[in-house]
């Protein structure tokens, strides 16, 4: 049965899709069924994605790009063909923008790279002294220790905006956070904590008036909603595979062509180079440049699987029924005493990651109650994003978030288990 | 209900009222302890007396119920003991949390801290239940030399 929601997007059919994740079936330990609320973390895979791998595993792998047999074409045809899809996915302006990376980190970190660097001459990526270096306190420790660690290797300021108190990017103070020294700024488009989606098109105005670049660290956005780079106007991307139902081991950094061109390259080795003389070398052009050594194969054609399986479902379905989901989680969530909410309350630019405290208990027990049983799987901790719990005043969060195989019933069972929490510590 | 083996009432009482909370003076040491993948923290002073008298133990912390409440039943068990006695307890106990579940424990030698013998068998609690233990070990070495 398929019902329309606006916009003529099909909604989604849930028991189709869970009965592409052989996971969400499985029973665990005692006869518990698994709940599995922890997406935000990592996703689980559909039996097309892993039924792509081994495919390409048992019949087609070599390496890529260099072997001149069968297998080698094969795999380089369908490595290519992975970041065709990608691209395509995000709406990026050329193939070529598309770098592999290992996982969002090293995207964020190929970039914080490129500034400050002697390998490189542009203007846009000098650093030192002075220049300031601009992040949020929701970040991920992702997008804050690579902009930490360059401004220790450039003298460069780090700076940073603030939190409202209903988790929300604070822009009050734009005007003078990001200025004519800013060189870069680089913030979530999603929180990983607060489910906040930033307001990125008020942010890049600033940013174009000073004359900085954007970068988005996407990881949490990328597998929730439709993404349209081209449309977004930013100048970078970084965003992973294993959230949305790829492998883990493959990331992705999108780039403006002429920004990638100007940058030096991240990693030295193999396939990243034209020519290589004993002194010196010269590159080979984007995405190359970026792709040093044997890169992750099949997770890149794992990861183009998932595209293809998110465009089967369509992204504007797989968002609709998150954001039901997630209007479903707050009313529920409400309506149990002692529990906050840290984050937006309401669905405004809000995704459907929704992390809590509960009065007189610490998150590690609330999760260890949950798993053992209910078997709802959740996280707890701070989610590595430290500072922003720091800035709520709190050790940890315990944090539900969900996706496209999720369903109410779920989060019923959510709700069962954090009655049942209390009753334990009460 | 597998969880209910570790949140033994015991556990649950002391995380409630946890005893000896709160930091005292005089004291011959003072360490913090932290675990850094949760969070969890402790600080914890240590008096002794004379012919290794532990005269006290007291502490303070945040974190989740069984690294508090293993910290209020390490006071119990502390006070008024000797450095001696403790020490051995301390070997016990970590030798129990380190078990895998697979240990016997002693519970001649641990008293109430043998209701944490259900912990050893979720390896990311373990370093829950000992931050306190570790942290009195330190102390110790800390207030004797």
């Amino acid at each position: 049965m398929t019902a329309q929601v606006s916009g003529g997007v099909t909604a989604l059919d849930v028991d189709r899709i869970r009965n592409d994740f052989p996971v969400l079936s499985r029973e665990l330990p005692g006869g518990r069924p698994l709940v599995y609320l922890d997406s935000g973390n990592s996703s689980q895979k559909p039996v097309q994605v892993v039924e792509t791998m081994r495919e390409h595993l048992s019949m087609h792998y070599s390496n890529v790009g260099r072997a001149m047999h069968v297998l080698g074409a094969e795999s380089t045809e369908a490595y290519e063909n992975a970041r065709d899809k990608v691209a395509a996915f995000v709406g990026a302006p050329s193939r070529d923008e598309i770098v592999f990376t290992k996982n969002a980190s090293e995207a964020l970190n190929l970039v914080a790279y490129a500034f400050g660097n002697p390998a490189g001459s542009d203007e846009r990526f000098r650093m030192g002294p002075g220049d300031e270096i601009v992040i949020s306190e929701m970040e991920h420790h992702s997008n804050i220790v690579p902009w930490q660690l360059l401004a220790q290797r450039t003298g460069a300021t780090l700076r940073w905006f603030p939190v409202t108190d209903d988790g929300r990017l604070d822009l009050s103070g734009i005007g003078d956070l990001v200025n004519e020294r800013t060189k870069i700024v680089s913030i979530a488009h999603q929180s990983n904590v607060l489910g906040t989606v930033n307001p990125v098109a008020d942010v890049l105005a600033r940013v174009r008036d000073v004359g900085a670049l954007l970068m988005l660290d996407a990881s949490q956005a990328v597998p929730h909603h439709p993404a349209d780079f081209a449309a977004l106007g930013v100048d970078f991307v970084a965003f992973t595979g294993h959230k949305m139902l790829g492998p883990s081991g493959i990331g992705v950094l999108w780039g403006r062509r002429e920004l990638l061109d100007a940058m030096p390259p991240f990693l030295g080795g193999g396939e990243m180079i034209e020519a290589v003389w004993m002194d010196r070398s010269t590159y080979a052009p984007v995405p190359h440049k970026f792709e040093a050594g044997t890169p992750p194969i099949v997770e890149a054609i794992g990861l183009g699987a998932a595209v293809d399986y998110l465009n089967a479902v369509d992204m504007r379905a797989v968002e609709a029924h998150e954001r039901a989901l997630t209007a479903y989680a707050l009313d529920a969530l409400r309506e149990i005493p002692g529990l906050r909410v840290i984050g937006p309350t309401t669905l405004e630019s809000r995704g459907g990651t929704v992390s809590f405290t509960l009065e007189g208990i610490h998150p590690h027990d609330v999760g260890q109650i949950l798993d053992d049983s209910f078997g709802v799987a959740v996280r707890v901790g701070h989610h590595c994003a430290r500072p922003l719990h720091l800035r709520f005043g709190i050790p940890a969060t315990t944090r539900a978030s969900f996706y496209l195989y999720n369903t109410t019933g779920e989060i019923d069972a959510l709700v069962r288990g954090l009655h049942y929490v209390q009753k334990v510590f009460a | 209900m597998i969880a209910e083996s570790m949140y033994q009432e015991l556990i649950l009482e002391h995380y409630k009222h946890p005893q000896g909370r709160g930091l005292r003076e005089p004291y011959d040491a003072e360490v913090h302890h932290v675990n850094p993948t949760c969070g969890d923290e402790i600080t914890m002073r240590v008096k002794l007396g004379d012919g290794g008298k532990v005269e006290d133990v007291s502490y303070d912390g945040q974190g989740c119920s069984i690294s508090q409440a293993a910290a209020s039943v390490l006071h119990e068990l502390a006070s008024g003991s000797t450095v001696e006695e403790t020490l051995g307890v301390v070997e016990e106990f970590t030798r129990l949390m380190q078990g895998r579940g697979q240990v016997e424990p002693d519970e001649d030698v641990l008293g109430d801290a043998v209701a944490f013998a259900g912990v050893a068998k979720f390896p990311a609690r373990v370093k829950c239940a000992l931050l306190a233990w570790m942290a009195y070990k330190d102390a110790l070495v800390r207030s004797t030399t």
